[in-house]
């Protein structure tokens, strides 16, 4: 189609420094019947056959789980975005985060699927060579095979490249030897093949495809997880393991590349993930509200629950918002990739690497929203939250690592910040020039776009676009005066790093959030938008107060004296907003939530 | 085997139902629609018996533009095509003149098994299977919890359902028409593949105009005069007398209430 082809490419980090339309992005609205059709069938699996045995999965029955991969590979789930060529199915990013949907209705083995398919297949399909890839993946991809990824070590984690696994090539050079431990190593009591990152010479990092039945692995114990307890983690430990040279994974020495962009798919899965368990921390936790009787009501009548449940929904609303908006962003490279032309593999590897940054956000603001959706949900079982007899507890305790696993968030708000200023160096991204425009802009009173307290531009929701449009501004104005002052030192004051990705993520938010609402309003009507739009401008309402609080702070650390008096003069003017009356606005939208007992809409 | 299933699309299990402004049926709007329960199972046994004699599994069938995803969900299961009879005048139309679409259309493709469910979980009227065989002029069996072909495909044997546990077997010849009941067997769920496979398949698309059928036999002959939620109320009596004349008229009543 030639119209995709023509699309001019938004970079990653572009959000920051232009403005996009509505009609731009994609939404959760322009899934195509194929796409449900898709996540209708892999729901129907996860129904008929996981759900019924979840007892089993959660024993950690490994005959049981290895049954269920089996069947879905037959079902296709595995191979879902997998080239058709590699005899996968293509499917778009859309597709995957629909149909990771199902996911939150047995968390422990969609770990187990979700490690399987991303860090377990994703280095073989992308850096893996032909004979790699039929000797492998076929039995990945029907699921008779279960991969695992050994990154991880017991003295480090987030420290990657701090591994200590050695890989020395034996005296006739056909092996590599492996010497090492691995912790935390998901899937490991029944994978049949590890990815292991290991040093060749103990200094070259390079992975390896290590078959799990290799002389001289052995495993350690379960770990006795807090949540998670049907997914199966454990020490893998390689005591002389011979490997054969073939097995190299890409190339020698550029092991960290695979490594880190297997990780950076899966911080889009957990984006998805996270609004979907938000929503369905809703569910569970509205028909609890609403049977549960306290003081002659029932304690859904009370605005306080009224609150939680309405924020797990604007914040599942945020949080999607911003997960399709994403995926449409890879989706529309992807899709004017030729899959036929030899360096078909490279250039979607670089599409998915563009937007490393909206990843990052995706999984730090979806981790933390979900946090907070599986939180609330037990508090409003009250003591019976607490409670194993209830789901509000199994899905508090399953969430956790979200936050832990695929780079910590302390590390992706690090990663945020830091991939920006690499763009803004090298001119990818005008950061700089756009820095000094806006720094120029804002403190000489100059042409700056202010909220218009009149309202002079009568077209919809003009206030709220100036709004995100300043979101944008001050972020860059904390970035730009960050990094004047400590330059590359930048990265020693965390503090600021991360109170600036913070700024980023809620404009990033914000946005999203905004754009799909007017993009909701334009092809369907703004009748049909009531709560599109209600939660649109709770959030807005909230994020730029939150923003405008990090910010606040964040430039008395950057200045003082008159200068930050200045700042904070500037930051006012950009942030003018009159905060709209966000208790009504969550009545009525949990209102809608008690009426459905469910999210708003869909 | 040419096998004809009907398949229905109704609200979903889950959805909160809301009766509409005239209480002539349920609000539409902002619901979900699964196919009908039953309707899986005929879709099936329809497949296991082509897997069994070869053949061809035509989907069908009647409603908005919406029972599509219905009759591709048959599809991705393996079913060879699809017939989409879609046409305004046709929804909201009595059983008997739903078939009579249905048939018209049925008829001329020619067929040796028609199969629909049971009934449909949203009206339940369980008559459609028995009308379709009516007038196509075949025999019809209801109520199937087992299906047979015999006879070098002449005839069939089918397990009927009757009421307390019980069951009747009894033959037929093809074709014929068989409503099927739920849990005959395990109906298999549609794989990636298997939808890949289905966007090549061919739904043809039936409207009133196609059909040769006058005006005045569609008009429906039954209507729901009101649609409503059954009340609640709780009554207590208390029956008195000696513990044994109270266990009696105890036992006496929960008959008459046809609790027991
Ligand atoms: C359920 C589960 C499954 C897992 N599955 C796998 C798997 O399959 N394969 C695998 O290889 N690993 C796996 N992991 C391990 C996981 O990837 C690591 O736990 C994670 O990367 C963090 O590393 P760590 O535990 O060593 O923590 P550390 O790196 O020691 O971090 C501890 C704390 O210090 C913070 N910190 C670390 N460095 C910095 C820094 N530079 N600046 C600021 N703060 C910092 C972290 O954010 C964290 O809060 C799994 C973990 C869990 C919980």
């Amino acid at each position: 189609m030639t119209s995709v082809a023509t699309k001019r490419m938004v970079q990653g980090g572009e959000f920051l420094i232009t403005d996009a339309n509505p009609n731009s992005i994609f939404t959760r609205d322009d899934l195509e019947e194929i796409q449900y059709q898709i996540a209708s069938a892999i729901k129907e699996f996860f129904e008929k056959e996981v759900i019924p045995r979840a007892e089993e999965v959660e024993s950690l029955n490994a005959d049981t789980i290895r049954e269920l991969m089996r069947k879905a590979g037959d079902v296709g789930v595995l191979g879902l975005e997998v080239p058709t060529a590699m005899g996968g199915y293509g499917q778009k990013k859309s597709t995957a985060l629909l149909v990771g949907e199902s996911h939150t209705k047995q968390s422990s083995f969609s770990g187990c699927i979700a490690v399987h398919t991303s860090v377990g297949m994703i280095p073989i399909v992308y850096f893996g060579t032909e004979a790699q890839r039929r000797q492998y993946l076929t039995k990945l991809l029907s699921g008779e095979w279960i991969a695992a990824y050994c990154l991880t070590e017991p003295h480090c984690g987030s420290d990657a490249m701090a591994i200590r696994t050695t890989a020395t090539l034996s005296e006739d050079g056909k092996h590599y030897i492996i010497n090492g431990s691995k912790m935390w190593i998901t899937n490991a009591g029944f994978a049949n093949l590890f990815n292991v990152a290991a040093k060749v010479d103990g200094k070259k990092f390079t992975m390896f495809i290590v078959e799990a039945d290799t002389p001289g692995i052995t495993l350690g114990a379960e770990e006795k997880k807090m949540g998670l307890t049907g997914s199966s983690t454990r020490p893998v430990f390689f005591d002389n393991v011979k490997v054969p040279i073939e097995n190299i994974l890409g190339e020698i020495g550029k092991g960290h590349h695979i490594a880190f962009n297997a990780l950076n798919m899966g911080r889009m899965n957990i984006g998805s993930s996270s609004y979907a368990q938000l929503k369905r921390s809703i569910s569970i936790s509205v028909k609890y509200a609403k049977l549960r009787k306290a003081f002659g009501k029932t304690i859904a009548d009370f605005g306080l629950i009224k609150h939680k449940l309405a924020e797990m929904a604007i914040k599942a609303y945020a949080v999607e918002s911003m997960a399709f908006r994403t995926a449409g962003l890879i989706d529309d490279q992807l899709q004017s990739l030729d899959p036929d032309s030899s360096d078909y593999l490279a250039r979607s590897m670089e599409v998915l690497r563009e937007y490393a940054i909206e990843s990052s956000i995706m999984k730090v603001y979806g981790s933390e929203a979900q946090g907070y959706g599986v939180d609330e949900a037990l508090q409003i079982f009250g003591g019976n939250g607490y409670s194993k007899e209830y789901p509000a507890e199994r899905d508090y305790r399953d969430a956790r690592p979200s936050r832990i696993f695929e780079g910590t968030n302390e590390i992706n708000r690090m990663l945020i910040v830091d991939m920006l200023i690499k763009r803004a160096m090298s001119g990818t991204l005008p950061i700089v020039s756009t820095g000094e425009q806006i720094i120029k802009d804002v403190y000489d009173t100059g042409p700056l776009p202010q909220i218009d307290p009149d309202q002079k531009d009568s077209s919809p929701f003009s206030k709220e676009k100036t709004l995100i449009s300043n979101m944008k501004k001050a972020s860059i104005m904390l970035l730009w005066q960050a990094a004047q002052k400590w330059m590359i030192a930048l990265a020693e004051e965390q503090e600021v790093v991360a109170a600036i990705s913070d700024c980023i993520m809620e404009t990033y938010a914000a946005e999203s959030t905004y754009l799909r609402t007017l993009k909701h309003i334009e092809t369907k009507g703004e009748e049909s938008s009531t709560y599109h739009i209600t939660m649109m401008q709770v959030f807005l309402n909230d994020a730029v107060m939150r923003l405008e609080i990090t910010a606040r702070k964040t430039l008395a650390v950057i200045a003082e004296g008159a200068e930050l008096g200045a700042s904070l003069k500037s930051l006012q003017r950009l942030l003018q907003w009159q905060p709209i009356n966000t208790v009504a606005a969550r009545r009525q939208i949990a209102d809608k939530i008690i009426d459905r007992e469910s999210y708003p809409f869909d | 085997m040419k096998i004809i299933v009907c398949v229905k699309q109704v609200p979903s299990r889950d959805a909160i139902l809301r009766i509409n402004e005239t209480s002539s049926w349920i609000q539409d709007r902002d619901i979900a629609y699964d196919v009908n329960e039953p309707d899986s199972y005929a879709v099936e046994e329809a497949l296991k018996i082509k897997e069994k004699f070869g053949g061809e599994v035509v989907i069908c069938s009647l409603g908005p533009e919406r029972v599509q995803v219905a009759i591709k969900e048959g599809l991705a299961k393996g079913a060879d095509r699809g017939i989409h009879i879609c046409d305004p005048a046709l929804d909201n139309l009595d059983a008997l003149a739903q078939a009579r679409a249905m048939a018209e259309v049925i008829g001329k493709e020619g067929f040796d098994l028609v199969f629909t469910g049971l009934q449909s979980d949203d009206y339940g009227f369980a008559q459609t299977g028995v009308i379709l065989g009516e007038l196509l002029g075949v025999p019809s069996a209801t109520i199937a919890m087992a299906v047979e072909v015999q006879d070098g495909e002449k005839s069939v044997r089918v397990k009927r359902e009757l009421e307390a546990g019980w069951f009747q077997w009894y033959q037929m010849p093809l074709p014929a028409s068989i409503s099927i009941q739920s849990g005959l067997n395990q109906p298999r769920y549609a794989t990636l593949k298997g939808i890949m496979n289905a966007k090549k398949k061919e739904i043809r698309k039936v409207t009133l105009s196609d059909l040769s059928i006058s005006k005045d036999l569609l008009v429906p002959k039954q209507k729901i005069e009101r649609v409503y939620f059954p009340v609640k109320s709780k009554k207590t009596e208390i029956i008195d007398g000696s513990a044994k004349e109270a266990a009696a008229k105890l036992v006496t009543k929960l008959k008459q209430m046809r609790a027991l």
